[in-house]
Formats: C-alpha cells, sequence, structure tokens
C-alpha cells in the first residue's frame, strides 16, 4: 500500500504481475472513486499495455464505465467526484497539478456508448476536433478527414455525403463518424465506452473488426456489456464487481481458466 | 348513457374554448371596418409612404412611424440580443447553482416589472444623461433603443436559456472528448445546436419591443420625422395611436385604427414566424 | 481583467480540473469574459433599476399619499391601489373560468387533428402576440363604444380579460397534460364520466400550475397601462359601480410622469408597483416549486 503511494511521487509505473514483454501504455495505480459518500472503485492497480485491446467487463454498476472515463478525466463533470491514486500516461500522472486536460483528451479519445455525431455535416463533424487544436487550411483540412473516415472504414459511404447533416446517418453509421471523429485528432488511445451496445449485430461486427484494425497504430480501451465481444477482440481483459477490480489477465487465460469464483460466476453466466 | 350534466358541461367547454377564436374575430372586424376604408380614403401608396402626418390638414402618411419602430427595434436587439444570448449561456453552462439561484429570479424580476417604470428611469435617470452627455434634448431614438433593449431581455434570456438546456448533454461531452476546451464546446456545438430555439426568443423579443408603448412614449421624444441620428426624436406606430387617440375624430380616429391595422399585420407576421422557429426547435 | 476572470473561470473547476490551466486560447477566454460580463450587466441592470426607484422612492413616502380620495395636493394612490385590486378581481373572475375551461376542453374533450381544435389553438397563439396597446384600441370600439359602456372598470377587465386568456389557457392546459393518464384511466375504470373525472382527478393535481398562470396573469393585470387608458380611463377615485371609470396603479403612475408635476409621489407609487411586482414574483416561484413536488 504504502509503496506504491510513494512510487506515485516518481510515476514510473512498474508491472505489477509477472508478464511484462509488451510496454505499459497506462498504468492506473492504487486508484480510488468517490461520488460524494459512495466509494466507487476500490484501490484498482492494472497496467494497460500499448497497441492491444483491453476490455473491462462486468455486470451493471460494477464501475468499469467510472474507471474508463477516469483514463481521460470525464469524470470531472461530474460533481462531487473525487479521486485518489494515480493514472499515468506514458509514466505520467494525468491528475498531477498543472495537466492540461483537454490536451490529455486530445492523446486520449473517447467513443460513447450512443453515438452522439454534432448536429452539423459530416465533414464539419470530422474536422471539428482539428480545428479546434488550431489547423485551419483546407487542404490539410480535407486530408486529415478523408484520412479519419478512411480508417474508421466509412469513407467509401460517406464520401459523396460530406456536407449533409451528420443526423441523418444510421446509427452504426453515426458510430463510425464518432470514431473517425475521435481519430482525426490522432490520439494515441482510444477509449470505448460500450460503444456498441446501441448497434444492430451487423454494424456491431463492423466496429469489432474496425477495433481490431485500430489496435496496430492505437491503444484501445473498451467497456463492454457483451462477454462474447470482449472474448472475441480484446487481448486483455479486466472483470470488475462492486467496485473491485477482481480479475485481470490475458483474454484466453481469463475466460478459460479463470483464477477467482466470482469471475468464473460471472463468465458462466451465473450474474445475468 | 349520457346525462344531461355530461352534455351541458361539454357544450360549456366548447363555448369557452371558442371565446379566443370570437376575441380574434371582433378584433379584426373592428380594426378592419374602420381601418381599412380609412386606409383606401387616404389611399394605400400616400398612406405607407407618405412622410407628412397632419391630421389638422388630414394628411396621413405613417412611414416616419413605420421606419421608427423598425428603427427601435433594431436599436433594442444591438443590445438586447448579445447580452441576452451571453447571459443565457452563461446561466445555461458557466453559472454554479447558487449564481443560478439568485440570476433566475431576477431574470423573471426583469420580465415583471411594468411598463410605465421602465419608461419612469428611463425618464428620470437616462434621459437626463442622454442630455448631459450628447447636449441634445434627450429624449430620443437611442433612449427609447436602450429603454426595449432592457425590456426585450429577460424574454431572449429566458428562451434562449431553455433552448440552451435542452440540448443533449452527450454533444458537450463528445466536444470536451476531442479535447476542446469549455467555451469552445458550448460556442461551437451547444449554441449552434440550439439555433433555432435562440432565434425563437429573438423573434419573440421583437414582437415585445414593437408591441411596447408606454415606456417608448415617455422617452422616445414623438416627433413625427424619420430620425437622422440616434439622438434625434422618433415617433412609433404604438405611439401615435397612444398619442393622439384621447382626442382623435373621423378621419383621424380611423387613420389611428388604420395605423394599428399596420402594427397588428407587423405581429401576425413576427407570430409566423416565431411558430415556424418553434416547430422548428422542436424537431 | 482578462486574468481575474480567467482565474475565476479556473477556480470554478478547481475542485475538477487542474488549478492552472496551460495553453487557454485567447479566444476561450475572451469567449469567457463576455459571458461573465453579460451576465453582470444583467445583474447590474435589475440592481440599478430597483435600487434607484427604491432609494428615490422610500424617502418619498407621507400619509397624504393615502389618503382615502385622490386630490392634486394629497397625490393620494390609495384609490388607485384599490382600483388595482378591483381590476385584478373582476378581470379573474372573468378570465379563469373561460380560461380553465377552454383548456380543459382542449386536454380531455378532443381528439388529434380536430379543425376546431387547430383553430382555437392558432387564435389562442394570435392573441399572445397582439401588443397591449392593440387591445386598448379593440376595447375602446367595442366596450367603450361600440356597446356603449364608456370607460369604466367593466370595459377595462373584459379587455384585460382577453389579453391575459392565453396565458391561462396555456398554463392549465400544461398542467392538465401533465396529469397521468393513469389518473384518468382509474377513475372511468371506476364507472366515473368525463366531467366528474375532470372535477374530481384531473383538476386537483393541475392546481398548482393553474395557480401559476392565474398569478402571472396578475403580474400582467397590475404593470397594464396601454390597453386601459383607452377602455377605463383615468379617473382617480374608489369606483361607485362597475359602469366608472378607473385608474389602475400603473396608469396613474403613467399620468403623474407626464404631468410631471408630483416627481416625489410618482418615485414613491413606483416603489409600491415594485413591491407589488416582487410579492407576485416570489409568489409564482413558490407554485412552480409546489408544481414540480406533485
Amino acid at each position: 500500500m504504502s509503496e506504491i503511494k510513494q512510487a506515485s511521487a516518481a510515476c514510473v509505473p512498474t508491472p505489477s504481475s509477472g508478464e511484462s514483454e509488451e510496454e505499459t501504455k497506462i498504468a492506473v495505480q492504487n486508484l480510488d472513486l468517490f461520488y460524494g459518500d459512495f466509494h466507487a472503485l476500490h484501490g484498482v492497480n492494472m497496467d494497460i499495455p500499448a497497441n492491444q485491446i483491453t476490455a473491462f467487463i462486468g455486470p451493471s454498476g460494477c464501475g468499469k464505465s467510472t474507471l474508463l472515463r477516469t483514463l481521460n478525466r470525464m469524470n470531472d463533470l461530474v460533481e462531487g467526484c473525487r479521486i485518489e491514486g494515480v493514472v499515468a500516461l506514458d509514466g505520467e500522472n494525468i491528475y498531477a497539478k498543472g495537466t492540461d486536460v483537454n490536451h490529455l483528451r486530445r492523446r486520449v479519445g473517447m467513443v460513447f456508448q450512443k453515438p452522439n455525431p454534432f448536429p452539423m455535416s459530416v465533414y464539419d463533424n470530422v474536422a471539428f476536433g482539428p480545428r479546434t487544436h488550431g489547423i485551419k487550411g483546407k487542404e490539410e483540412l480535407d486530408g486529415i478527414v478523408e484520412n479519419a473516415l478512411r480508417k474508421a472504414a466509412i469513407w467509401d459511404e460517406l464520401k459523396d455525403r460530406l456536407k449533409k447533416s451528420a443526423l441523418g446517418l444510421s446509427g452504426g453509421q453515426q458510430q463510425r463518424l464518432c470514431i473517425a471523429r475521435a481519430l482525426a485528432v490522432e490520439p494515441e488511445v482510444l477509449l470505448m465506452d460500450e460503444a456498441t451496445s446501441a448497434l444492430d449485430p451487423l454494424s456491431t461486427g463492423r466496429i469489432e473488426d474496425l477495433a481490431v484494425e485500430l489496435k496496430k497504430d492505437y491503444t484501445v480501451v473498451m467497456v463492454t456489456h457483451n462477454m462474447q465481444q470482449a472474448a472475441r477482440i480484446s487481448d486483455k481483459c479486466a472483470f470488475f464487481l462492486l467496485g473491485d477490480l477482481v480479475e485481470y489477465g490475458d483474454t484466453q487465460m481469463l475466460f478459460s481458466h479463470p483464477v477467482d469464483k466470482r469471475t468464473e460466476d460471472y463468465i458462466t453466466g451465473r450474474f445475468g | 348513457m349520457k346525462s344531461i350534466k355530461e352534455t351541458v358541461a361539454k357544450v360549456l367547454f366548447t363555448a369557452a374554448a371558442g371565446v379566443s377564436i370570437l376575441a380574434v374575430a371582433l378584433i379584426c372586424v373592428f380594426l378592419f371596418a374602420s381601418g381599412v376604408p380609412a386606409i383606401a380614403e387616404i389611399g394605400p401608396l400616400e398612406f405607407l409612404t407618405g412622410t407628412v402626418w397632419k391630421p389638422g390638414s388630414d394628411i396621413y402618411g405613417i412611414l416616419p412611424m413605420i421606419l421608427g419602430s423598425i428603427y427601435a427595434t433594431l436599436g433594442a436587439l444591438v443590445i438586447g440580443v448579445p447580452i441576452g444570448l451571453f447571459c443565457a449561456v452563461y446561466l445555461s453552462r458557466f453559472a454554479s447553482p447558487r449564481v443560478k439561484r439568485l440570476l433566475t429570479p431576477g431574470v423573471e424580476l426583469l420580465a415583471g416589472i411594468p411598463s410605465v417604470i421602465y419608461g419612469f428611469f428611463g425618464l428620470v435617470v437616462l434621459v437626463p444623461l442622454i442630455r448631459q452627455v450628447f447636449h441634445v434634448q434627450g429624449m430620443s431614438l437611442l433612449a427609447a433603443s436602450i429603454i426595449l433593449g432592457v425590456m426585450i431581455l429577460p424574454t431572449i434570456i429566458t428562451v434562449a436559456r431553455n433552448s440552451l438546456d435542452a440540448v443533449p448533454e452527450s454533444y458537450y461531452e463528445g466536444a470536451l472528448a476531442l479535447g476542446a476546451d469549455h467555451e469552445r464546446s458550448v460556442f461551437r456545438v451547444l449554441v449552434p445546436a440550439a439555433g433555432s430555439g435562440i432565434m425563437a426568443g429573438v423573434v419573440l423579443g421583437v414582437g415585445r419591443a414593437i408591441g411596447e408603448t408606454m415606456a417608448v412614449v415617455m422617452i422616445a421624444g414623438n416627433q413625427v420625422q424619420i430620425p437622422n441620428s440616434l439622438l434625434d426624436g422618433v415617433r412609433t406606430l404604438t405611439t401615435n395611436i397612444v398619442m393622439e387617440m384621447g382626442y382623435a375624430a373621423d378621419l383621424h380616429r380611423d387613420a389611428l385604427i388604420a395605423t394599428a391595422v399596420v402594427l397588428f399585420v407587423f405581429v401576425l407576421v413576427i407570430n409566423l414566424v416565431f411558430a415556424a422557429l418553434n416547430a422548428r426547435s422542436k424537431k | 481583467m482578462e486574468q481575474k476572470t480567467n482565474s475565476a473561470a479556473a477556480s470554478k473547476n478547481a475542485a475538477a480540473e487542474a488549478p492552472k490551466k496551460p495553453h487557454r486560447k485567447v479566444s476561450s477566454a475572451i469567449l469567457g469574459a463576455l459571458v461573465r460580463i453579460a451576465a453582470v450587466a444583467t445583474a447590474a441592470t435589475l440592481v440599478i433599476i430597483v435600487g434607484y426607484i427604491l432609494v428615490m422612492g422610500i424617502p418619498a413616502f407621507n400619509p397624504d399619499l393615502f389618503a382615502l380620495e385622490y386630490n392634486s395636493q394629497n397625490v393620494s394612490m390609495l384609490p388607485s391601489l384599490v382600483n388595482t385590486l378591483l381590476a385584478v378581481a373582476l378581470t379573474l373572475v372573468i378570465a379563469v373560468p373561460l380560461g380553465v375551461m377552454a383548456a380543459v376542453f382542449l386536454v380531455e374533450y378532443t381528439t388529434r387533428g380536430n379543425k376546431f381544435v387547430k383553430v382555437v389553438r392558432i387564435t389562442a397563439e394570435t392573441l399572445a402576440g397582439i401588443p397591449s396597446i392593440v387591445y386598448g384600441l379593440f376595447g375602446m370600439l367595442f366596450f367603450v363604444t361600440f356597446l356603449g359602456w364608456g370607460l369604466s372598470l367593466l370595459s377595462g377587465c373584459l379587455t384585460l380579460a382577453i389579453m391575459v386568456l392565453p396565458t391561462i389557457m396555456r398554463t392549465t392546459e400544461e398542467a392538465l397534460r401533465a396529469v397521468p393518464d393513469s389518473y384518468r384511466e382509474g377513475s372511468f375504470g371506476l364507472g366515473a364520466g368525463r366531467l366528474r373525472t375532470v372535477l374530481s382527478v384531473v383538476l386537483p393535481p393541475a392546481m398548482p400550475g393553474i395557480l401559476g398562470g392565474i398569478i402571472l396573469s396578475i403580474g400582467r393585470i397590475v404593470g397594464e397601462s396601454a390597453a386601459l387608458i383607452f377602455t377605463a380611463g383615468t379617473v382617480a377615485a374608489i369606483p361607485g359601480g362597475i359602469f366608472d371609470s378607473v385608474r389602475t396603479m400603473s396608469v396613474h403612475m403613467y399620468v403623474l410622469s407626464c404631468e410631471g408635476l408630483h416627481i416625489d409621489a410618482t418615485y414613491a407609487t413606483a416603489v409600491v408597483l415594485l413591491i407589488i411586482v416582487v410579492a407576485i414574483n416570489a409568489l409564482a416561484s413558490f407554485a412552480a416549486k409546489r408544481l414540480t413536488k406533485v
């Protein structure tokens, strides 16, 4: 306990477990989170590897979305939310004083549960981020928009309707547009908060394929209700229950040989 | 089986609902019955584009009043829209709950202050101030614009704020997650998303400014002239009616009613625009 | 200034975001400042207007201002105060039953797509947008001249009643629509008729909302002047009957400030008007709170 607190000053994450071939992108150390009096996360420790898909699973209210939202400090928006511990991105504590939150969110992009394209054109949606960060040239923006839409595998569908309102797209298209929008600011990490739960199976499949494609260039962290999804596409998997990180490890291991009884109960369907 | 009571009640309720139809019909009949013949007698072109209003010589041109109403309303918008919009943004997205609890009733109070008090305040504070600063008489288009600007503030603030509050939180979160700061998220995403609702507030403000009478008559000077500067006196459609109705007779009286007809048409157009915007913002 | 608002912005979010904001954009700083300036300007306007009236008006009070009869010596506001109360009472007696019944019809007695309902709605919206001077003119043409009731309390109140009718209709309609359908179904299920359902099941929970509309209307009646000058007239005496001319507080203030002879009395009248308006506003927000609780 205390040695981790000391280590937080230096903020050099040390792998908590033995397996350490891969490079750690985000290190969560001894993280406690409170909503007012409610203790929502209890001393979470985990290292999230670069260029892999890490999935958070667990029943509703277990804290998995909460943890995801601490990684780009979206929890700052919640009144009465208090955080203790360290979240280190590339070895630097993002909760340190003087952190530029906007810069952090540029590096750690996010896709939400419900697709939330802005009520403007497809083009303006994708260009919003780059414009925010000072890119004004039309040609440069055109290039970024095309590139982002291609990466999100939606360029072919949308290239003829860039000037149309994004609200006219289907749910699946909207979500991929939101992914493109997030990619346009060139993040290093992409957080996906149950990004497929509002979509039909076909759209879900496309976004899963996309996530696998994206992990070449990005670190992907996803929250999902859908255990099959976690098993299908994630490399690492973390199981949460009532604010505790119960078990964390390679997805295959976790699903085939869970160490904890509660994990086993959950993945075999006893929690529902 | 329907009881007599039920039937009577239904007839009563239906009749009550019909009262608003009856009222609008009566208003139209009585205004148009006197106003339209007057316009015909004066000549529509002479009436609407004439610049001379001399009841003594039976000359009735209301162009100065039409322009006066438009100028005063534009002046009010110049003051009321920026302050109102920014204040609405403040209340919706910047203010702490404590400040909100203080400022919201303040805005409501601003809406509740009677016209005569605004006019009186303009008369005893604003007009002398303009007189001192610019060395003019003081009762002017400027005074009217400022007071009207203040009077439409609460309308704009309330409507704009409501539509800003109605914008889904997910838009705001989405912008933040792209690394936009609070101000950019609010002004580049939320304000455009609330656009037609905000416009509806502005249109409602226009309706209030163009219809305002008592506050304007006390501070606008009321000379029949097309103002050349903000410091000139001005007479609006509404003040034209209230100034002269008390003693007018014959064609003069009907010309004033015709003035009200013109005002009525203005207001109808504004209502239509407002309804259209409202329908759009609900979508 | 900019520095100050900047840090104010930061301190608001101090708990959540880092106290020091690096790379804060100039455009954002300016927008943040403008937003706060606008809020301060709005608050300042209210404080200046109300403060000025209070400071000038309160010392002007003297017992003469509340003499039972008005004359040019005492400039008493008591008759106009009484007249205002009379006007509020009479207008509400006319407008509230009409407005509430009309709203009940719109919510409880109609089906979707009814033509009559559409016309009722459009006309009510039109009424809501008509300037008060046009009402005044209409009242003069219809009640005063055509019906021959002269400048009178009755003419004035009927004019005001048409004016506040859309407000009462709209607020009542909203309140009725907020009553869950399950209440109605429950009542119908017990074999109650439509009228009984409306009177004993639907209207009671809608009362706070209706009350809110009534309070709003009172505010409008108290503040109105343009619609009354040519309908109720300017006689500053307590009327003997509904066919006597009356002068309400707002009209009284207008007449005084036009005469320009009794500036102190005008300030004092403004203070009383303001107090009434503040009281009405407080009542309205109280009613609104009750509404949200139900």
